[in-house]
């Protein structure tokens, strides 16, 4: 499956408030199985999996195998991608806030 | 790290008074902030600016003098070519306190991004026109 690095693509798949959920209780609890993910969901192990194979399509998530069982895990990496317009409004906001600086103490 | 908003804090070393007029005063704000606005800020009015290119109209929501200012408005991409009128604002908020030893220190919040569609964040992206990227440093877990 060929992974699509467009932001636009990105963003595509993290706007769903179930893929959303699903990365967030990735990231608090770790690798998990596709049943432990369904869990209190109330949706089936089907559409999980449709909703994991969307983010990995993205490169947001994989699945590896621990023993038997097949785990979902983050990819971090592509999560801090996501991260990068909220910083590049905070480096618009150290600019302004240096030329205030300059503007006051002149 | 949250998603939802931006924190800056800064000592300023200038007296409360002057910081004050310098955020509060239309004319000071555009000019350190490279705008020029339409009209003075009062609390409910709509204060339209442009920039070089870009376009931006600043909804004062609340003055508190020498402590407080907060206006909402859309944050990036500021396209000139798109309408974002029905999208959802962002809150920015000034506040003003003494600094230790001297000077007034500054909090500047911009809250509210969780609501932007993550569509509109993308767009981020494609108007990269001043090389932000080389900026982006201390990329914090996303959920954490």
């Amino acid at each position: 499956m060929s992974r699509s690095r467009s932001a636009p693509v990105l963003f595509a798949a993290l706007g769903d408030p179930t893929r959303l959920r699903l990365l967030r209780r990735l990231s608090v609890d770790g690798p998990l199985s596709i049943t432990r993910l369904s869990e209190g969901t109330g949706l089936t192990r089907q559409a999980i999996t449709k909703h994991l194979n969307t983010l990995g399509n993205v490169g947001l998530v994989r699945h590896a195998r621990h023993g038997r069982e097949r785990v979902w895990e983050l990819e971090r990496r592509r999560l801090e991608t996501a991260r990068a317009y909220l910083n590049r409004i905070a480096a618009e906001w150290d600019a302004a806030a240096e030329r205030l600086k300059a503007f006051v103490e002149a | 790290m949250s998603t939802d908003r931006i924190e800056k804090r800064v000592v300023l070393r200038a007296p409360r008074s002057r910081v004050w007029r310098a955020i509060s005063d239309a004319k000071e704000f555009g000019t350190w902030f490279r705008l020029t606005l339409d009209g003075a800020f009062a609390a409910g009015k709509t204060v339209r600016g442009r920039h070089d290119n870009f376009k931006v109209e600043m909804r004062i929501e609340r003055i508190e003098p020498e402590r407080y200012f907060s206006y909402r408005w859309h944050p990036y991409p500021k396209d000139p070519a798109k309408d974002y009128a029905e999208e959802p604002m962002t809150l920015v908020e000034f506040t003003l306190e003494d600094a230790e030893g001297g000077g007034t220190a500054l909090t500047i919040v911009e809250s509210g991004f969780d609501r932007i569609p993550l569509a509109r964040r993308a767009e981020a992206f494609r108007m990269n026109t001043e090389g932000w990227a080389g900026q982006i440093k201390n990329l914090a877990g996303y959920v954490s």
